[in-house]
């Protein structure tokens, strides 16, 4: 059981990292994890008032504060058509309306939880994350900063640079967590592939042997495929294997290439 | 802590620990219609409305609705009256936990999209558990009472 001993709405994002300086301190997300917990907090620190809850357009991006809801990814006009839809895909086999319009992108992405479809999106969009002290940063850069640093997430930023995008997942249930999540993208040419919930958290790869080079077949898609379940990491959890979890890379990686070149 | 909110649309101070959950101070101001189910964020019974956006109740600190209007189905009896007997006619009610959850959320979606195909509701509804009735009977109901309504 979660208990909170003092719960604080910052004012500012320099309050909100002071106070997270604090072990015993949480900033609430969308607090659907966190309430899953035995611990104690000391100071629960709540961003709800810092605007963060808003998807910002700019020339160049899509400006995502950390407190945005998941259902807001799943209905943002603009950001469904830049990734034709991907945006909503990631996110509508997530339990159901209730639960996403709580679980926030900062949360998911903070978490760096294994299992968050957002992140293998993200990660294929090729996406940045600001962080209040330590600036702006490539997400894959976020994702390997050690797991104790106490920084506060302000934003995710996703460029606007016409980007084709599919996002897949398996699933054992409808609305359970993903056995594999696949995000594919190809922006100017290149294609990067992320792959998340192997069970650990979403690794993007490229296409360094130019296997679709010479354009997506069947042949070629399959290739890919084969060449990016290789290079893939996987482990075994109560919802998967290893060895199942590299064979369901090959079929979402495949399904998604040919679907990128029908899209 | 104290805080101030709107419930069922009669303001309201009151006292709360950090740690309470929305679901517990609606249910601790008379609205016994919020149910505490699976406290997992996965079936829906808690379902309440925030500033008219569906969320679990169970998943809410009751400080984070400090300032903003929570909505629970005992302020909503009559726009859920609207639809509830073609749920009923359907049989689809039967042990009845669950109702409160799936209505709310029915309200939700009926103000967000008047006209929902039938995936759109299953997809809409699909944070809402029910044990008895296999969904079929709900989604009839919802059915029925849209095309009465396009039949004016």
């Amino acid at each position: 059981m979660l208990s909170i001993n003092q719960y604080i709405r910052a004012k500012s994002l320099d309050e909100a990292y002071e106070l997270c300086q604090k072990k015993s301190t949480a900033v609430l997300g969308g607090m659907l994890w966190l309430k899953m917990q035995r611990r104690t907090v000391g100071t629960a620190v709540d961003l709800c008032d810092l605007g963060l809850d808003r998807i910002e357009e700019t020339e160049t991006a899509y400006r995502i504060g950390a407190m945005v809801p998941l259902r807001a990814l799943e209905t943002h006009e603009g950001l469904n058509a830049l990734t034709r839809g991907a945006a909503a895909d990631s996110v509508r086999h997530i339990v159901g309306v209730q639960f996403r319009n709580c679980a926030t992108v900062g949360g998911s992405l903070y978490g760096r939880f294994g299992f968050s479809d957002v992140l293998t999106l993200f990660l294929a969009l090729g996406a940045t994350v600001e962080l209040h002290r330590a600036g702006e940063l490539a997400l894959a850069d976020f994702l390997a900063l050690p797991r104790t640093t106490r920084d506060i997430l302000v934003r995710v930023t996703v460029p606007k640079a016409p980007v084709k995008a599919v996002y897949l997942s398996q699933r054992n249930a409808s609305t359970d967590f993903p056995v594999l999540t696949c995000a594919l993208c190809a922006r100017e040419g290149a294609y990067t592939c992320a792959v998340g919930a192997r069970p650990m958290p979403a690794a993007a790869f490229g296409d360094e042997k130019g296997l679709l080079a010479n354009g997506i077949t069947e042949e070629s898609a399959r290739a890919f495929a084969d060449d990016i379940a290789s290079r893939c990491a996987f482990g075994g959890n109560r919802r998967a294997g290893a060895d199942y979890r590299r064979e369901i890379c090959k079929v979402l990686v495949r399904r998604a290439a040919l679907a990128l070149e029908e899209g | 802590m104290e805080i101030k909110l709107t419930l069922n649309g009669k303001p309201l101070a009151a006292s709360v620990r950090a740690d309470t959950l929305l679901l517990d101070f609606v249910r601790e101001h008379g609205c016994r219609s919020v149910k505490r189910g699976c406290e997992t964020a996965n079936c829906g019974l808690c379902t309440v409305l925030l500033d008219g956006t569906p969320v679990l109740s169970c998943s809410v600190l009751a400080a984070r609705a400090d300032g903003r209007a929570v909505q629970t189905l005992e302020g909503l009896q009559d726009e859920a009256a609207d639809f509830v007997g073609f749920i009923a006619d359907q049989g689809a009610e039967q042990c009845g936990f669950c109702n409160p959850g799936f209505v709310m959320n029915t309200i939700a979606l009926l103000r967000e999209n008047p006209d929902p195909t039938d995936d759109e509701i299953r997809a809409y509804l699909a944070g809402n558990l029910c044990r008895c009735s296999g969904y079929e009977g709900q989604l009839r109901g919802i059915r029925a009472y849209l095309d009465r309504k396009k039949e004016g």
